[in-house]
């Protein structure tokens, strides 16, 4: 009897995992012995490292976009229907249109996405740049702001952890080219007693921030803003006032997830080693979806659907799964408009940044331009 | 609390936090107690020995009630306890 990988979501852990699990058992589905489905609630692919260049004019929205369908491989069915309900004792997943998918393997990788209505003010006074609507407003604010007080604050958890040292170093060169830097006042705020979660990188910010003039306040976890008198208030009790601040808003998982009583704020129970869901035999769980304590980041998603393609291949030839995911993650670090530095880490090995060279920054570049390979499963 | 009242607590929940770097163990407890309602304990298992230390003060700072600390092998149990809305 066939067997059927149900995959919930299109994003770059749902497409990597359909991709990678169709060309490994290609000779299964042709006889028709293992069937691969995925659910998604939009037809576009969008690559979302590319807002943090969308915001300062560096790329348009159409070099940030593909056909899910066109990345697809064709051996894998694409159902453009939200799922809105995921019943786990009846293994089966409800779609808005009707259908009821029954799967003998379930893959969540529904991700995350900002929710700034979770902290009071916060939508209404901030500006962020995680999602394309947003970015596109923080973008116009940008190019008409002549001077005045910045803050950057950081809600929990969210998705990019580097993104937000990247945009700090990205917005001092911007405002220097443009010959605004001496008007504009910086402040980088961060939830902790440092510059970023990873210590190693925040020594590297503690160092590099000064020479930038990025004006810091630490363990600053916001509780509310004014957006009348134009001020953010921490849990700590501080209160900061800005002309503009940018904030990376605090981010919960699909609504589904929620619904379905699978994860609280929409985050699965996961075990670390063999990413399947606690307590689970039949369902995986990759990404922003899970709720590790480790960096919600593409190229997470990326080597946790390396394991998970192995184990669901292992599973349907020969009930084994014998693959372990060791924690491994890479991100590149935008030091300024012209230089990068990366990071890469485990379970069992920290990070060390490297010396910023323009030539990671290119590499950087590069891999914004041939991305699609990642989903495609070819890099 | 002593040790021996620490080691009967059920916390509401657990965040292991052990091997994981980024975003590290005292933001991981700022999420969970953000999201649990008041009265949760939160037992947090770090490998980081400044969480020990790091844990306490920011409790401090933001009112919330520590309960203690247990130190493992290579690793620390520290509980919290959510006593008021934030």
């Amino acid at each position: 009897m066939s067997k059927r990988v149900v995959i919930v979501g299109g994003g770059v852990g749902g497409t990597i995992i359909a991709n990678l699990l169709a060309k490994k058992m290609r000779s299964e589905i042709k006889k028709g012995e293992v069937t691969i489905d995925v659910v998604s609630d939009k037809p576009e692919h969008f690559y979302q490292p590319g807002l943090l260049y969308m915001l300062f004019g560096l790329k348009h929205y159409d070099e940030l976009v593909r056909d899910e369908r066109g990345l697809l491989d064709p051996m894998v069915e694409l159902h453009l229907h939200p799922a809105i309900k995921i019943d786990k004792d009846k293994n089966e997943v409800h779609l808005k249109n009707g259908v009821v998918m029954k799967y003998d393997i379930l893959v969540l990788a529904t991700g995350s996405r900002p929710v700034p209505e979770m902290i009071p003010g916060l939508k209404e006074g901030g500006n962020w740049f995680y999602e394309v609507d947003a970015c596109l407003k923080l973008r116009n604010e940008l190019m008409n702001f002549k001077g005045g007080k910045i803050v950057l604050t950081i809600g929990l958890p969210h998705k990019c952890p580097v993104a937000p040292l990247e945009v700090s170093y990205m917005l001092d060169d911007w405002f220097r080219q443009r010959g605004l830097r001496d008007k504009v006042d910086f402040t980088y705020t961060y939830p902790i007693g440092r510059l970023h979660g990873l210590e190693s990188v925040a020594h590297f910010a503690a160092k590099t921030f000064p020479k930038h003039g990025i004006n810091t306040e630490t363990l600053f976890n916001m509780k509310e803003v004014d957006p009348n008198k134009k001020t953010v208030t921490s849990l700590e009790g501080v209160t900061l006032k800005y002309d503009l601040m940018i904030t990376i808003p605090p981010h919960k998982g699909a609504q589904v997830i929620e619904d379905s009583g699978l994860g609280q704020n929409g985050f699965v129970p996961t075990d670390r080693f063999t990413l399947k869901m606690e307590g689970s035999t039949n369902i995986y769980v990759v990404g922003d979806t899970t709720n590790l304590p480790i960096s919600k980041a593409g190229s997470t998603a990326h080597f946790e659907s390396d394991v998970i393609v192995e184990n669901i291949a292992s599973e349907l030839r020969d009930g084994l799964t014998p693959f372990r995911y060791d924690g491994k993650v890479f991100c590149f670090i935008e030091t300024g408009m012209t230089k990068a530095t990366y990071i890469m880490f485990d379970y069992n090995n920290p990070p060390n940044p490297v010396t910023p060279s323009a030539l990671i920054h290119w590499f950087k570049l590069t891999y914004n331009k041939v991305y699609w390979l990642t989903p495609m499963g070819i890099l | 609390m002593t040790e021996e009242e620490l080691k009967q607590i059920k916390p509401t929940v657990t965040v292991d936090a052990r091997g994981t770097y980024c975003p590290g163990p005292l933001m991981e407890l700022i999420k969970e107690i953000r999201q649990q309602p008041v009265g949760s304990i939160i037992e947090l298992i770090s490998g980081d020995a400044g969480s020990a230390k790091d844990v306490p003060e920011w409790l401090n700072k933001v009112k919330q009630e520590f309960l203690g600390v247990i130190p493992g092998d290579g690793f620390w149990r520290i509980f919290a306890k959510k006593v008021r809305d934030m």
